[in-house]
């Protein structure tokens, strides 16, 4: 499955199985509890299939049916477009959720008349919250004659007329609003300046939107991020002009489901229902491979290799989640000493263990391990989430816990951070006053600026990328990336010699040769090991015979910082002079002025290639705006 | 798929639509034969045919339906 089919078809739950309709079918012709309805609502459901759980839903509240451990929520829903589709779809959703929803639907297209309370349609309820859905075809600016790129009446219009809607919903029913904010549309005017001119649709969506998130963001309103939603799934898929035409549908009926998903999430956020613990399994879910097999050197993690890269993006966006404050905890069948061995020594492991609140790798049912764990933090399975490669696993843990929540993933790891990211399963509705401030719109625009002025000069632009080198000795960790690194390094690469892994491996541990590898970490993130010195004792000087860089940190000056660490090291082993060749080839351009730049005499021209030479002993170190650490 | 399969396959997907079991369908039916056939059911109806065929109805042909009999026909040659 596409990672779009995936969002579209909201692959995180569990398909139906064939007789699906017909159990369902079975349990509307008699009452059911709210196991039952939650069994249903947690595989992923299609028009037919939500709109009987929903009669089902609807039936059992109406007899008041005791449905604990489902809690009641009354949603009022009022809509400039015709949103009685997506009602069904609500209603079953919110079941997953650990909601029993009623809905109260205001007439079709009556938004301001239902704020001002003229149609009476709300009265005697006692609404828990209101979800006011606006489209842009369903802001009062349709018939004004815009002027394009002057005048800011078409865009005051819209946002007060929804600020309106909002504040005297709030007022009038005492219930907080989920305001959306506005789907872009892909009806361009002017083509890519349209965001650009005012009072084009793109231009005023985008300040309606930007309006909307700043606006609600001191307000006990919830935001409902439509316009990112649409982003996701995709424009052309979200809008249906047929559809439209046909019902003032506002969004193709495909999306629907995803749609009550995401209002579903913000109802659970609210009654605090969110998830908070994310159980993962080792093997092939954090690292590639088998660690009781592959051992540390063998598994797939970090720079170098696609399949290392995707594990290390998704252990990036679990170290993310761990610092917005998700709790993380290990379930893997492993020996515990070996599970953890990455978490310890492997240097490419983003994930250490002080960010594992418990870890269990035994040989023990993975099932009994999430209860111990929900023991241990004294939490309910209903915050769980577990995330495992392994689908017999999930359909374990799915069936003997079903509170807990289990997604099916995609089978290619480059794709779990964004799975995990679809299933929305750690909404949060508030966050922290210091987060607040942060994203204040004046904040931003004056780090804009700031960021823009300060990147004119370099050496201000290298300080604040907050660089940090890490060198050590080529070992048996970094053996592999730096063999490849020597393999496929062509621009910055003095010498072009492609030593292979026996050659590197063999100077390991050799007096006779001093072999320098270098990790750079900046704010951008980690970048791996990224340059790779060599050099061979000859008499009382150091022979440089590989020097190379990967081409992602070039203009770092991490090579001044290197030729640093080089003397300072042959300093320390008695060596008087540290001799440089560069070898032309068609695409080492780059580093034709290296030696010189750093310092180097010229000596002598060899064969086509230059020869330089640097004094230990009468050598400044350069200043170089990076953090460095020896490893 | 021939026509039997067809008739077969549109029928369940009426029945699941009106949730009625016993539901059968005849070519000169029309919208105004079934009490809960209103412009809600219709939408569902499309949609869900939509997605069981794979299929997309263009505007022209949903509107010029006018029975049951029109909507397999063109049902039929969307799928040929």
């Amino acid at each position: 499955m596409s990672i779009n089919n995936y969002l579209l078809n909201m692959g995180w739950l569990s398909s139906p199985s064939e007789n699906f309709s017909k159990q369902l079918k079975s349990f509307s012709k008699r009452e059911c509890t709210a196991a039952e309805i939650q069994f249903f609502a947690r595989h992923s459901l299609n028009i037919n299939t939500y709109s009987k759980l929903a009669k089902i839903i609807n039936e059992a509240i109406k007899r008041k049916d005791d449905l604990s451990p489902l809690i009641n929520f009354n949603l009022a829903v009022v809509s400039s477009a015709t949103i009685s589709f997506i009602i069904p779809a609500l209603v079953s959703t919110a079941a997953r959720y650990g909601i029993a929803l009623t809905v109260h639907e205001a007439p079709y297209n009556q938004v301001m008349q239902t704020a001002l309370g003229h149609n009476n349609c709300f009265s005697g309820l006692k609404l828990d919250a209101i979800l006011v859905f606006v489209d842009y075809e369903g802001l009062p600016i349709q018939n004004i004659e815009k002027k394009y790129g002057e005048g800011d009446e078409v865009f005051d219009v819209a946002i007060n007329y929804l600020l309106q809607v909002k504040d005297n919903l709030k007022s009038r029913y005492n219930a907080p609003c989920i305001i959306n904010t506005i789907p872009q549309t892909t009806e361009n005017l002017f083509g890519s300046i349209d965001a650009q001119v005012s009072n084009t649709p793109r231009n005023l969506i985008q300040r309606i939107n930007t309006e909307l998130v700043v606006g609600l963001n001191d307000s006990d309103n919830l935001l409902l991020d439509l316009a990112s939603l649409a982003e996701n799934v995709g424009l052309s898929i979200w809008h249906d002009p047929i559809m439209y035409n046909l019902a003032k549908l506002p969004f193709s009926q495909q999306v629907v489901p995803l749609f009550a998903d995401h209002v579903c999430r913000l109802l659970a956020a609210l009654r605090g229902k969110s998830r908070r613990v994310l159980v993962l399994d080792l093997d092939n879910t954090l690292w590639g491979g088998v660690i009781g097999d592959d051992g540390i050197n063998g598994i797939k993690i970090g720079h170098g290799s696609a399949l290392g890269e995707a594990y290390l993006s998704f252990q990036q966006y679990v170290l993310k989640l761990h610092e917005r404050g998700i709790v993380l905890a290990i379930s893997s069948k492993n020996n515990d000493k070996i599970a953890r061995s990455p978490f310890i020594s492997h240097e490419d492991m983003v994930l250490k263990e002080n960010h594992i609140s418990v870890f269990r790798a035994n040989w023990e049912n993975k099932a009994t391990n999430i209860i111990k764990i929900a023991d241990e933090l004294n939490l309910g399975l209903d915050s769980f989430v577990f995330f495992d490669d392994n689908p017999a696993e999930r359909k374990l843990v799915r069936e003997q816990l079903p509170d807990v929540f289990v997604p099916e993933i995609p089978t290619d790891p480059a794709f779990y951070a964004s799975a995990l990211a679809a299933a929305g399963l750690f909404e949060a509705v508030y966050f922290s006053h210091e987060d607040k401030i942060r994203i204040n719109s004046y904040a931003d625009n004056r780090r804009r600026k700031e960021l823009r002025e300060s990147s004119l000069d370099m050496n201000e632009y290298l300080k604040k990328l907050n660089m940090t080198a890490t060198y050590s000795l080529v070992n048996n960790d970094g053996l592999k990336r730096v063999v490849q690194l020597i393999s496929k390094t062509n621009q910055f690469n003095l010498t072009t010699k492609r030593f292979s892994e026996q050659e590197v491996s063999s100077r390991m541990d050799n007096d006779k040769y001093f072999s320098l590898q270098i990790r750079l970490e900046d704010s951008f993130g980690d970048n791996g090991l990224v340059s790779v010195v060599m050099c061979e004792k000859n008499h009382s000087n150091w022979e440089i015979d590989l020097w190379i860089m990967s081409c992602r940190v070039i203009g770092r000056d991490l090579e001044f910082s290197a030729i640093n660490e080089i003397v300072r090291e042959a300093n320390k082993k008695g060596i008087s002079n540290i001799i440089g060749r560069f070898i032309p080839t068609e695409r080492n351009e780059l580093v034709k002025g290296h030696y010189k730049k750093l310092g180097f005499e010229f000596v002598k021209d060899d064969d086509g290639a230059s020869v330089w030479k640097l004094d230990v002993n009468n050598y400044n170190q350069h200043n170089v705006p990076l953090k460095v650490i020896h490893n | 798929m021939d026509n039997n399969e067809i008739m077969r396959k549109v029928t369940t997907i009426f029945q699941e639509v009106f949730d009625d079991d016993e539901m059968s369908i005849s070519p000169e039916m029309t919208a105004s034969d079934v009490d809960s056939w209103d412009s809600l059911t219709h939408i569902r109806l499309i949609i869900s045919h939509e997605l069981a065929f794979n299929i997309r109805f263009d505007t022209t042909e949903i509107s010029e339906l006018e029975n049951v009999n029109d909507f397999i026909v063109l049902l039929k040659q969307k799928i040929s």
